[in-house]
């Protein structure tokens, strides 16, 4: 076992773990924004340890690159749907669970582009 | 190589489950959908450990299509959400 197989070995387990924490946290935090706290973790750091991984062991030019391209997808698209999923979840009044609800105060609790009323 | 792909593939698997159970119970659709989200990504982590294990990297397309495919789901139910109702 080479020195670079260790590493990528290191680097799945790691993702995995973080992937299976991401899990337990999803099924027992109490509302959606702790589930979304809990879920976006592995969805970058974690996918990008394990296609970090994968890219040491399997090697080749193809595939290297096309582990490169999903990560920097992840990158850019993973903030852009968490950040939509919940401005959703608050415009729909969903239990913020505690704390100050900057966006509430704000009065600004849905987009600019939603019909208000039907 | 073998060995450690499948205690990360059963992991995962186990991962799965979870977020699985989120998705059939989840009170609302916000819920569901983070769940969802959830359950892709750890497909998409397992097509790279299988590529990992067995050393070919056949499927690493799906993982891209895998990984596209949850953001574009994510953003269709977030916009009907915001128009429709919970």
């Amino acid at each position: 076992m080479s020195a670079l197989s260790v590493v990528a070995s290191a680097l799945i387990l790691g993702g995995v773990a973080l992937s299976a924490v991401g899990g337990i946290g999803l099924l027992r935090f109490p509302n959606v924004f702790a589930r979304m706290h809990a879920a976006t973790k592995p969805a970058v750091l974690g996918l990008m340890a394990i296609a970090s991984g994968a890219a040491l062991e399997v090697g080749g030019t193809g595939n290297i690159s096309r582990l490169v391209l999903v990560i920097f997808l992840q990158l850019v698209t993973a903030p852009i749907a968490a950040h939509m999923v919940g401005r959703a979840a608050h415009s729909r009044g969903a239990d913020v669970g505690g704390g100050i609800d900057e966006l509430a105060a704000e009065g600004a609790a849905g987009p600019h582009d939603t019909p208000t009323a039907e | 190589m073998n060995v450690v792909g499948s205690i990360a593939l059963t992991v995962l698997l186990v991962a799965a489950g979870l977020a699985l159970i989120r998705l059939l119970r989840g009170p609302t659709l916000a819920d569901r959908m983070v769940a969802l989200d959830s359950l892709l990504l750890t497909i998409a982590s397992g097509i790279a450990v299988n590529a990992a294990a067995t050393g070919t990297g056949e499927f690493l397309d799906v993982m891209i299509v895998v990984a596209l495919l949850g953001f574009i789901g994510s953003v269709t139910v977030a916009r009907f959400i915001e128009r429709r109702g919970p």
